[in-house]
C-alpha cells in the first residue's frame, strides 16, 4: 500500500501541480524552448477551427444551461415576479433595484448573509485545519495506522451530502443517537439551539469535506524533498515550526487552492442544512444564503427575492474568484 | 536514499507510537459515522428504538431493507438515479474531454479568457438557479422528466470536469501527437484512437464529481418532478423516510447504506487517480 501511495502522491508533480518552487521553475523554460522548434508538423500553431469545434459542444450546454439560467436571475430579480405571474395571471412590471432595496431594508437578510460569512469561515477553517494536521500525521506514522485513515477519510469523502446528513442527524439524536449517550448529555437537543444546530452542521460539513485539502496536502507534502525536511529536524524544528516555516510556505500554491475551493463550496451549503435543520431551522434561524433564497422563491413564491439573493451570492463568489485568479497569477501560474 | 516518510529518521520511537494510536484513534472516529449507519440498518427495530444504544447487534435483520425496498417505487427509483447518474456522467465525460483537448492541446485566440469563464462557473451556485431553470424547464416542456433532472446537472459538472480533465490531456506528450501526424493519422483519428484510451483513466476519475453530485441532488428531484412521482429519484426515497415527526431511522439508515454503497465502491475503485487528477486541476 504505501508503494501504491507513493505513486499517486508523485503523479500530481509529474502533471506539473505547482507543488514547489522547483517544479516550475523548469515549466517556464519549457515554453520558449517550443517556440524554437522546428514548424515541422505544427497543428497546435495554426488550428484554424478545430478547437472551436471540439469546444462547441460543451460550450452550447452551458450557454443553454448556464449562461441562460444566469442572465434570467438578473431579469427576474429586477420584475415583479410572484405566484401570479407565474400562473399567466398578471403581466410582468419592470420593478428596477426595488427588489434590491427590499432585500437590503429586510433585517434578517442581513442576518442571514451574516450567518452564512461566519458559518462559511469556521467551516474554511476547520476543514483546512483538521486536512493539514492530518496531513502532517501521515506523514509521521507507519504504514498500517497510514492506510487506516487514508480509508477512513476516503469512506467519509465519498459519502454523498444527502446521507451524511441524515447519518449525523441520527448520531446526535436526542432519544436514540450514541453520541448523547456518550458525552452523557441525556436528550439535549443539538438542533433546538441556533449555535448548536450550526455546530452540528459545521461538524458534518468539516467530515465530509476534510478528506480532500488532507490527500492533496498529504501528496504536497510527499512531494517536498527529503533533504529540506532533514535539515529541518536537524536544526531542531519541531512539527509545528517545520509546518510553519517550511512547509506551509512550500506548499503555498496547493493551501491557496484548497482554501479558495473550500471558500467557494462552503459558500454555497445547500443539502446539509437544508436536510439538517429541517429547511433551515427553528424559525428560519439556520439559513444561509443559498437555503434562504430557496425558500423565497419555492415556498413563499417571492421569486424575485429569491433571485435577487441569488445574485447577491453570485456577486460575492465572483469577487473570492477574482481574488483567486490573482493569487494565482502572482503564483505565476500559467492557465 | 527513500523519500518515504517511514524512513526519515527525525521523529523519535515513543512520539511514533503516540501519533500512530491518535492516527488510529482519529481514523476509528471518522469512519463512525458510517459504521453506525451500516450498522443500524441491520438492527433489528427494537433495538434501533432503544435509549441505550449498544455499538453492535446480536441479531441483525434485514427488516429495514425489506421496508425500504418494499416502499411502492423504490426500486423504480433507484433506477430514475442510476439512468440519470449514467447518463450525465457518460454525456459529460465526452464533452469535457473533447473541450479539455481544446484547451489543452491548441493555441488559439480567447482561449486564456475562455478558461477563465470555465473557473468562474464552477462558482455558480447551483441552488441559486433553481428558479430561472424551474421557468427553462417549464418552457422546453421538460418539468416531471427526467430529462430536466439529466440536462441541469450536464451543465453543472462540465465546467470542473473540464477543468480537471485538461491535467490529464496535458501530461500526454505532445510529442506522440507529432508522431501520429507524421504516420498519417487524421486529427480524428489521433483523438479518438490515442489519445483518448490514454486519458481514459482520468475520465474515469473525472466522472467521480459528476456522478456524486447527480447521485446526490435532491433540490432538483424535488422543484422539477412535481407531479410524476414515477419520475422520481433515490434521495425523494430517502426523505420520505426522514420527513416525518417520528422518523423511521432503521429505513432511513438502510436507504442512506443503500444510496451510499455505490459511490463509495466508485470511490475506492479510482481514488489513486483522484489524487493525481486533483493534482492537475489544482493547477
Amino acid at each position: 500500500m504505501s508503494v501504491r501511495h507513493r505513486t499517486s502522491a508523485r503523479a500530481p508533480a509529474r502533471n506539473g501541480a505547482p507543488t514547489s518552487a522547483r517544479e516550475r521553475a523548469p515549466a517556464r523554460d519549457r515554453a520558449p524552448a517550443r517556440d524554437r522548434a522546428p514548424a515541422r508538423v505544427r497543428p497546435l500553431r495554426h488550428p484554424g477551427w478545430t478547437p472551436w469545434l471540439y469546444l462547441a459542444p460543451a460550450l452550447v450546454v452551458l450557454a443553454g444551461l448556464l449562461v441562460y439560467p444566469v442572465y434570467q436571475l438578473g431579469l427576474i430579480s429586477v420584475l415583479e415576479y410572484t405566484q401570479a405571474q407565474v400562473s399567466g395571471g398578471e403581466p410582468t412590471s419592470f420593478q428596477g433595484l426595488a427588489n434590491y432595496a427590499e432585500l437590503l431594508g429586510d433585517a434578517q437578510f442581513w442576518d442571514v448573509l451574516l450567518a452564512t460569512v461566519v458559518f462559511a469561515g469556521c467551516c474554511v477553517l476547520g476543514t483546512v485545519a483538521v486536512g493539514c494536521g492530518l496531513a502532517v500525521l501521515l506523514t509521521r506514522i507507519r504504514a498500517l495506522p497510514r492506510l487506516l485513515l487514508m480509508l477512513a477519510a476516503l469512506g467519509a469523502w465519498a459519502t454523498p451530502a444527502i446521507t451524511g446528513s441524515t447519518v449525523w442527524v441520527f448520531l446526535f439524536d436526542p432519544d436514540f443517537g450514541p453520541v448523547n449517550r456518550m458525552l452523557g448529555l441525556g436528550d439535549h437537543s443539538w438542533t433546538y439551539g441556533r449555535y448548536s444546530a450550526f455546530t452540528l452542521v459545521l461538524l458534518e460539513v468539516v467530515w465530509c469535506s476534510f478528506p480532500l485539502v488532507m490527500v492533496v496536502t498529504y501528496a504536497g507534502i510527499r512531494a517536498v524533498p527529503g533533504e529540506v525536511l532533514e535539515a529541518a529536524a536537524l536544526d531542531g524544528a519541531g512539527v509545528w515550526r517545520t509546518w510553519r516555516s517550511v512547509l506551509a510556505p512550500m506548499l503555498r500554491p496547493v493551501l491557496i487552492v484548497v482554501t479558495i475551493q473550500s471558500v467557494i463550496w462552503d459558500f454555497k451549503v445547500f443539502t446539509q442544512i437544508y436536510v439538517m435543520t429541517d429547511g433551515g431551522g427553528i424559525a428560519g434561524q439556520n439559513l444561509v444564503l443559498n437555503v434562504y433564497a430557496y425558500q423565497k422563491a419555492f415556498a413563499s413564491a417571492e421569486y424575485s427575492l429569491g433571485s435577487a439573493i441569488g445574485v447577491v451570492m453570485l456577486l460575492i463568489l465572483l469577487a473570492v474568484t477574482l481574488v483567486y485568479l490573482k493569487l494565482l497569477r502572482r503564483n505565476g501560474e500559467e492557465i | 536514499m527513500s523519500t518515504r516518510p517511514g524512513a526519515r529518521p527525525r521523529v523519535r520511537r515513543p512520539w511514533r507510537s503516540v501519533a500512530d494510536g491518535a492516527a488510529v484513534l482519529i481514523a476509528a472516529a471518522v469512519a463512525f459515522p458510517l459504521y453506525w449507519m451500516v450498522l443500524s440498518a441491520f438492527k433489528p427495530a427494537g433495538e434501533i428504538r432503544s435509549d441505550r444504544p449498544v455499538p453492535w447487534t446480536l441479531s441483525p435483520s434485514l427488516d429495514a431493507f425489506r421496508r425500504v425496498f418494499a416502499q411502492e417505487d423504490f426500486g423504480r427509483y433507484f433506477l430514475n438515479s442510476l439512468l440519470v447518474a449514467g447518463t450525465v456522467v457518460v454525456a459529460s465525460a465526452l464533452l469535457a474531454f473533447l473541450a479539455a483537448t481544446a484547451v489543452a492541446r491548441f493555441r488559439f485566440r480567447l482561449r486564456t479568457t475562455l478558461l477563465i469563464l470555465i473557473l468562474t462557473a464552477q462558482m455558480v451556485p447551483v441552488e441559486a438557479l433553481t428558479i430561472p431553470l424551474f421557468f427553462l424547464m417549464r418552457d422546453i416542456g421538460a418539468l416531471n422528466t427526467l430529462l430536466s433532472l439529466v440536462l441541469p446537472h450536464l451543465a453543472f459538472s462540465l465546467p470542473f470536469a473540464i477543468w480537471m480533465l485538461r491535467g490529464f490531456v496535458k501530461a500526454v506528450p505532445e510529442a506522440l501527437e507529432e508522431q501520429a501526424f507524421i504516420d498519417g493519422a487524421s486529427r480524428t483519428r489521433f483523438l479518438w484512437q490515442i489519445l483518448f484510451p490514454l486519458v481514459l483513466p482520468g475520465l474515469v476519475a473525472t466522472s467521480v464529481f459528476s456522478f456524486i453530485s447527480t447521485w446526490n441532488d435532491f433540490l432538483f428531484a424535488k422543484s422539477f418532478i412535481i407531479s410524476a412521482t414515477e419520475n422520481s429519484t433515490l434521495p425523494m426515497a430517502l426523505l420520505v423516510f426522514f420527513d416525518t415527526e417520528t422518523p423511521d431511522w432503521g429505513g432511513v439508515m438502510a436507504a442512506s447504506t443503500v444510496m451510499t454503497v455505490p459511490v463509495l465502491v466508485f470511490f475506492v475503485c479510482v481514488h489513486r487517480r483522484l489524487v493525481s487528477g486533483l493534482g492537475g486541476a489544482v493547477k
